[in-house]
């Protein structure tokens, strides 16, 4: 295995570094680069690909041009499906957020009788796999007009986006000391002030982690999307399925370079947010 | 500000079947410093939470001055209190801290100011108000909960191993300071610490806790010269303790042996016990290391041989192994002509009778 | 509004203890979560599995028929192969990154981070999309081998199993990489320091020390990878074809396309109790790893 090597690697780093002769370790680091290079490439190539003149899918890709993003934010079905997405994933965000947070500080902090069971129900929508999901709610929803309607995506994807905010918030809660909230009543603050003043300003990194994943389990979400979009009512993710399926154009790459600028500046923000807190309370 | 007068009624509260608090009543004077010591576990965390409000009490009640508090709110209350950690806001400056208080209490923000820069002068952090609880040192940290615990002038403030997470130089200069604090303000301070010596330095009366129950309370003098039980005897102050049966009594005092061959003579009044020991009755005999005195050896009762001698500084403190294998620490002061045997000499013992307490040997 | 309870601080009834929130503010906090799951979540899934037994009427024809027809059992079979192959690659490709991740020092490591995590954050279908384009007929593999003069004609990549299994592979990795990173970094780095000076070669120290220790998180991301890999439908959809077919693709055929919704739900039945045992035993995995720590 690879790690052995990497270990052998090391010995005989240490016993030969003098000599500079290396090869164990120069064939690990390869391996390393190499499994890197798999994870990180289909990521950005699509960049290339959405600024390239041909038409079809070349590589590498000739020239420059941005047509292809015109041709999407010219494109009106584009644009619908890309507004759509946004007023979905805004709301679920509001939504999520306030229920998954509430739900968290009861999980956490609360009493409640088959405290663990509820805790396994909370985050069942993660494990249950997202076609089943998605044809169980296809299934009851499609007869009371709920698919390819705005209503019909904010249910489904609070439901799936609001595990995230009690997970995130969850951990938030732990973490926090419940002495603090002890010591604001003991200045005199009711349970509301106390958490207002010093249990909400506490948790609030994650409470806005949970909101950042929440928009992004909504924005990506794409089987789900798959199964009770409309001709009407059509996320971005549905509308890129079907293009990838039917006419690959450029158009798709731009589209997808412009979601992972979305989704890289979110979740950019929340790790740097986290890393800088966590440097910060080292201290 | 004055303090108020608290008075704990048997106080209970069970976890399950744990009694946490087994009907504990303690009176606390006006500005008294009462410390509950006990090892953890003990029940006096517990006990403090109840009187700060944040756990409730099964049975008994509690009051302060001439108020039942019992079952009155924790933000109503009106009760200092320093935690453990010092529960400062992290987010809120060192004046926002201080000041919450009197914000839940909607003071003006005039009267605010000025309280804030009254109770950060008392404890000497002037110029701190800016800064945030992650910039301080421990020992800053800890003057500001206690200014956070006293801005609003509660009549009692209660602290909760308030100096634990410090170290030990700076322990003692905040006891010192603290006790300086209560004394000039008056203020009744009910304190919990598992460290004795801490309780000792601070206290009017300590309180020994033990499994939920109040095993002895008393000044320190009390508990450190005339302990209830074993467990008080053991828990402050050194105590060297030695199996015995009684050989026989008259109208002042037992005789006891210690081994097989050695006897002491111990005061009447000093056997701790309702019931005075019998004869042929197995007891515990307990000796503070300061009270046994060594002697160069010439047939005494009681010999030992010195096994080391560990010096101290200002005294020296030797492990005596005697006949009967049990092993004796004996402190005595480090002077120019104080007897000082080394190790591995046989020395004789004494020990005066009026400084051995007797335990019943069932209570351990 | 739920929060209006928390306003006053209970103070009669059983005693509460220090910083909790009574039974009925609790109750109040949960229930607006319990009732969206339960109409949206719960409900739906309910109904798709009890349709799968009794509509029209009690049945057991729909599970039968998954045994009896020789193309459904390939499908199910299809399905735990390629998601245990996923699984393999992932740890094989997962556990070295994981390492230098948790082990490397500075830039390195947030360099290493950035790749597992920028691959994690990405639309799912962006990254699918990304091996079509990587491995169609014209596409850029295809380009490479034949200029390198590997191949004369361009190869049929895309709709294969090799391709579900690459693209997948790729997808799901970070879901890998991440747990034994965790376990990793909570290892402390002495250990292994000690047990190379009480005489361990590196590569025992390794076997002996970090290897176990690491196990907890190994088997976590092992589950949650293979739990993923049973039930995915965006990469298999797009990458694979009907030679592919795996039992989410199979699902979406049944409803999509033959509108048989009691058997689709009789697969949705078998695919959610793989994937509810596998997560019981993710359970125990953890719970494993927390009494770990705490020896």
């Amino acid at each position: 295995m690879a790690e052995a090597d990497l270990a052998l690697a090391e010995r005989v780093a240490n016993v030969r570094s003098r000599a500079g002769l290396d090869v164990a370790r120069i064939l690990v680091i390869l391996g390393l680069g190499l499994v890197l290079f798999f994870l990180i490439l289909p990521t950005l190539i699509v960049v290339p690909m959405s600024v390239g003149t041909a038409s079809y899918i070349s590589f590498p890709p000739e020239g420059f041009t941005l047509r292809w993003y015109i041709a999407y934010f010219r494109d009106p079905s584009w644009m619908s499906a890309t507004w759509f997405s946004l007023r979905i994933a805004g709301v679920t965000t509001l939504a999520a957020t306030v229920i998954g947070t509430l739900a968290a500080i009861a999980l956490v902090r609360g009493r409640l009788p088959g405290k663990e069971l509820l805790q396994a129900f909370t985050i069942a929508p993660l494990v249950v796999p997202h076609i089943v999901i998605a044809v169980a709610f296809y299934l009851t929803f499609a007869p009371l007009g709920l698919t390819g309607n705005f209503y019909g995506f904010a249910i489904a994807h609070t439901m799936l986006a609001v595990p995230y905010v009690v997970i995130t918030v969850g951990a938030a809660l732990q973490r926090f000391d419940p002495a603090l909230e002890l010591a604001a009543l003991n200045c005199g603050a009711t349970r509301l002030q106390a958490f207002f003043h010093v249990v909400l300003p506490n948790i609030l990194p994650g409470v806005a982690a949970g909101a950042v994943f929440a928009f992004l389990a909504s924005f990506d979400e794409a089987t789900v999307a798959f199964f009770i979009s409309g001709i009407e009512g059509k996320t971005i993710t549905r509308k890129m399925f079907e293009d990838i399926d039917f006419n690959l154009t450029p158009v798709i790459a731009a589209v997808s370079t412009v979601l992972t600028l979305i989704s890289l500046t979110l979740m950019g923000t929340i790790e740097i947010a986290r890393r800088r807190s966590g440097a910060g309370s080292d201290h | 500000m004055h303090g108020a007068s608290v008075s704990l009624r048997e106080l209970g509260k069970r976890y399950g079947c744990v009694r946490a608090v087994d009907r504990v009543a303690i009176d606390i004077r006006p500005g008294e410093f009462l410390s509950l010591l006990g090892p953890s576990g003990s029940g006096k965390t517990t006990l403090l939470m109840m009187v700060a409000g944040f756990e409730l009490p099964d049975s008994g009640a509690i009051w302060v001055g001439d108020r039942d508090i019992t079952l009155v709110a924790p933000n109503r209350r009106d009760i200092g209190m320093v935690f453990q950690r010092y529960a400062l806001f992290p987010h809120m400056t060192v004046a926002e801290n201080i000041a919450f208080p009197l914000r839940m209490r909607r003071f003006s923000k005039k009267k605010t100011m000025q309280a804030v820069a009254d109770a950060l002068a008392l404890v000497q952090l002037g110029g701190f108000e800016a800064r945030l609880p992650a910039q301080l040192s421990g020992g800053q940290q800890q003057r500001v909960a206690v200014a956070r615990a006293l801005v609003f002038e509660p009549p009692v403030l209660l602290m909760d191993e308030p100096l634990g997470a410090l170290d030990k130089k700076l322990r003692e200069q905040m006891q010192i300071e603290i006790k300086r604090l209560q004394q000039s303000l008056g203020i009744t301070v009910l304190y919990v610490t598992h460290d004795q010596e801490e309780a000792l330095t601070m206290s009017d009366r300590i309180a020994v806790m033990r499994d939920g129950r109040l095993e002895q309370i008393g000044s320190p003098a009390e508990l450190y010269d005339a302990p209830a039980t074993s467990f008080v005897a053991d828990f402050i102050g050194k105590m060297n303790f030695l199996e015995g049966e009684c050989l026989g009594q008259d109208a002042r005092c037992f005789e006891i042996t210690i081994g097989r061959s050695s006897t002491i003579v111990v005061d009447r009044h000093l056997a701790s016990h309702e019931a005075l020991p019998q004869r042929g009755e197995r007891v515990r005999l307990a000796v503070r290391p300061e009270r046994i005195e060594l002697t160069p050896h010439k047939n005494q009762k009681l010999s030992g041989i010195v096994e080391s001698v560990i010096f101290v500084g200002s005294s020296r403190t030797f492990l005596v192994r005697l006949a009967g294998g049990e092993l004796l620490h004996v402190q005595s002061q480090t002077t120019r002509e104080s007897y000082s045997p080394s190790q591995g000499e046989r020395v004789g013992l004494s020990i005066p009778s009026d400084c051995v307490h007797v335990f019943p040997q069932a209570e351990c | 509004m739920p929060e209006s309870s928390l306003a006053q601080p209970r103070i009669h009834g059983s005693p509460s203890s220090a910083g909790r929130y009574g039974t009925m503010t609790s109750l109040v906090l949960v229930s607006p979560l319990i009732l969206l799951l339960g109409i949206a979540f719960a409900y739906p899934v309910g109904r798709l599995l009890w349709n799968s037994v009794f509509a029209p009427e009690p049945t057991l024809a729909h599970y039968t028929r998954i045994v009896a027809e020789p193309l459904y059992l390939v499908v199910l079979w299809r399905t735990f192969q390629i998601a245990f192959i996923v699984t393999v690659l992932a740890f094989l490709f997962g556990y070295p990154v994981a390492y230098a991740m948790a082990r490397i020092p500075g830039r390195r490591a947030m360099l290493i981070a950035a790749c597992v995590l920028v691959p994690l954050w990405t639309s799912i279908l962006v990254r699918t999309y990304a091996w079509i384009v990587l491995l169609q007929r014209n596409g850029i593999v295809n380009t490479v081998l034949q200029e390198t003069g590997l191949t004369e004609t361009p190869l049929q990549l895309l709709y294969t199993q090799g391709a579900v299994i690459l693209a997948m592979t790729h997808v799901l990795l970070p879901f890998m990489v991440l747990p034994i990173y965790s376990t990793l970094r909570n290892i402390p780095d002495d250990l292994a320091k000690a047990a190379r000076n009480l005489g361990a070669g590196a590569p025992q120290a390794f076997i002996r020390i970090t290897l176990p220790l690491s196990l907890p998180g190994a088997a976590a991301g092992t589950l949650i990878t293979f739990i993923l890999a049973l039930g995915f439908y965006i990469t298999p959809a797009l990458v694979g074809g009907p030679r592919t077919l795996m039992m989410s693709t199979l699902i979406a055929q049944q409803t999509t396309e033959l509108l048989d919704w009691p058997f689709a739900g009789a697969l949705s039945a078998v695919l959610l109790t793989s994937t509810l045992l596998l997560a019981a035993l993710y359970r125990r995995a953890l719970s494993f790893s927390k009494g770990f720590s705490n020896g």
